[in-house]
């Protein structure tokens, strides 16, 4: 689902040697690449059989389930990193989710397409849904079911008491620390419980 | 491939889980592949109820005699003999080969055990499979596997000789039974417990076979391995064909409005002793192949076992504190519509080895066929176990 310059940025926020827990780990590119760059162990959670198959071809621990039933299988802070790449604006759970992260992971890192990027703005603002190379779809087949901005989530962490330790926009691989929310296409979250 | 059964005899006493022992004792096993020169490319597959050592390739001339895994295992198969040594062994008590129920009891020699064979569990069978492997001169499994029952043992193998496996593959298993199984296991059991032919156990020296217990117990098998999805698209209500004949003579000599009423209902035969729907046929016919086979001692001693398989129970019922002895990696693979193995209950085995950080995969494979999926054709579950196995023989190179 998501691009190799996204994995590579946020892979820079996992310590090295963590274990992680990636949600919505597609072909488990991204688990792989911070095992062999970053010492990392851990495990993908997938739904697609597709996608299991490419995890288990690449070595990678993949677990088959649909993350709408929640993490029941996974201890409170059994991992130091949990990552939700490109997963949440799939989830009806989106909320629950988001708690659910940071309950499982002492860290969660969130990336998600920021629809308040200025070409997603001047789409609507002419009265169109946005189709461009970060938001792929039409409005009538997309699977991005939340549509929120880098500004939304902030708000959302905030409503579930929960600790923004960083967060920043992604453009072309690089990170965007000013006016993250009109200028970067991806958005990025490193959120925790409060301690 | 061709396979040739073989038979390991081990003159050591087997103290079992019970407290009896077996004296001595034989192995019935096939192997396929070629072992390598550092001995690290042994894979051992367990079978579950009613199958053997016969895993895979055909008897030299013998048609239709492929093993009872043979999609899964061959050169070139998912488990790819032309890479791995691949080892099948009937477990005791079963009656492919192995000391079982209808040989000679070394107590008293003019007698075959019948019902004095002593009860064994999974961790005995593994026990006696680990002694195979030792007469092998094999110390280490690159993998153990094994669908349902087979399972249990494949699991119970990380338990009981965790350095001694560096895979396990445990396909459509649980942790335990359920009593809603303990509780199919029991009929079967009192299917064939009150045949007349049983004899308490004894029906060898009568020379019986209480074959009526033995199709009643596989029929009851049967319904349980299937989904109602299968069942109803193979069979539905569908009459046996001399039946059916029968009624379309009878709608055509009816008036077409009493015809109109009488199609697709079909005519039955308003008995309730007869086979009428196809599902009877089926399930008749599986009953009485499977009792033309099958030991009624053997179906008891092996329903038993699968009761008694518990790794948990020592720990309080604690699944992950039992699993923590599991150092290998591991790959389970559940179907979605199994309800006798369902994947809750191999999501049980999964999140206790994740509660001990253990390397795990699980692939929850979205099959209509119920228990029975694990040994058929599916080109998901086929494709996992596959690139698994490719994985661990990568792993034996490096």
């Amino acid at each position: 689902m998501s691009d190799l310059s996204i994995q590579h940025a946020i892979a820079q926020l996992v310590p090295q040697g963590s274990r992680v827990l990636d949600l919505g780990c597609g072909d488990g590119a991204m688990l792989a690449h911070l095992q062999k760059t970053r010492g990392c162990t851990g495990y993908g959670v997938e739904i697609a059989d597709a996608n299991v198959l490419a995890c288990v071809q690449r070595g990678v621990n993949v677990i088959q389930f649909n993350l709408e039933e929640g993490l029941a299988l996974f201890g409170d802070g059994s991992f130091d990193v949990v990552l939700q790449i490109d997963t949440l604006q799939h989830l009806r759970n989106a909320e629950v989710m988001l708690r659910e992260t940071v309950r499982v992971g002492r860290v969660g890192i969130i990336a998600f397409p920021n629809f308040a990027h200025w070409p997603n703005r001047l789409s609507v603002f002419k009265g169109r849904m946005p189709v461009t190379k970060r938001l792929p779809y039409q409005w009538y087949d997309t699977p991005n079911i939340r549509v929120g901005t880098h500004a939304d989530l902030a708000a959302l962490a905030e409503r579930n008491g929960l600790q923004v330790q960083d967060s920043f926009g992604l453009q072309d691989g690089q990170a965007v620390r000013f006016l993250p929310n009109l200028r970067a296409g991806t958005s990025v979250y490193k959120l925790a419980l409060p301690r | 491939m061709i396979a040739t059964p073989l038979s390991q005899h081990f003159p050591h006493a087997l103290t079992l889980q019970s407290g009896q022992s077996l004296r001595d004792y034989s192995l019935s096993y096939e192997t396929y592949g070629t072992l390598n020169a550092e001995r690290s490319n042994a894979v051992l597959i367990c079978h579950a109820l009613n199958a053997s050592h016969h895993v895979a390739g055909v008897y030299e001339g013998k048609e239709n005699s492929e093993g009872w895994w043979d999609n899964m295992i061959g050169p070139g198969k998912p488990v790819d003999t032309d890479r791995f040594f691949v080892i099948g062994v009937n477990n005791l008590g079963s009656c492919f080969g192995s000391t079982g129920p209808m040989h000679a009891n070394p107590d008293s020699p003019q007698r075959v055990y019948g019902a004095d064979f002593p009860v064994v569990t999974v961790e005995d069978w593994v026990n006696a499979q680990a002694r195979l492997l030792d007469a092998m001169g094999i110390q280490t499994l690159a993998a153990v596997m094994g669908g349902s029952l087979g399972g249990m043992q494949a699991l119970s193998w990380t338990l009981q000789y965790p350095d001694r496996v560096r895979h396990a593959v445990v396909v459509a298993s649980a942790p335990n039974l359920t009593a809603e199984n303990i509780a199919f296991n029991e009929v079967a059991r009192r299917a064939i417990v009150t045949d007349p032919d049983f004899h308490g156990g004894h029906f060898y020296e009568h020379g019986t076979v209480p074959k009526r217990g033995l199709r009643i117990a596989r029929m009851i098998g049967h319904i349980t391995y299937l989904s109602d999805d299968v069942m109803n698209e193979k069979f539905g209500r569908q009459l046996r064909d001399a039946v059916r004949d029968k009624t379309l003579d009878a709608v055509q000599s009816q008036e077409a409005g009493a015809a109109g009423l009488f199609q697709g209902a079909g005519a039955y035969k308003y008995s309730t002793q007869d086979v009428e729907f196809q599902i009877e046929s089926y399930l008749r016919y599986q009953g009485d192949k499977f009792a033309e086979y099958f030991d009624a001692n053997t179906y008891l001693l092996i329903t038993r076992a699968l009761d008694y398989f518990d790794p948990a129970r020592s720990y309080g019922g604690d699944l992950s504190q039992a699993l923590k002895r599991a150092t290998c990696k591991f790959l389970l693979v559940s179907f979605t519509t199994d309800w006798r193995f369902s994947p809750k209950r191999s999501r049980e085995i999964a999140k206790a080895l994740l509660d001990n950080q253990r390397d795990v995969s699980y692939a929850e494979i979205d099959a209509p066929h119920g228990h029975d999926a694990f040994l058929l054709d599916d080109p998901r579950y086929m494709g996992v176990v596959r690139a698994y196995f490719e994985s661990v023989s990568k792993e034996l190179q490096a």
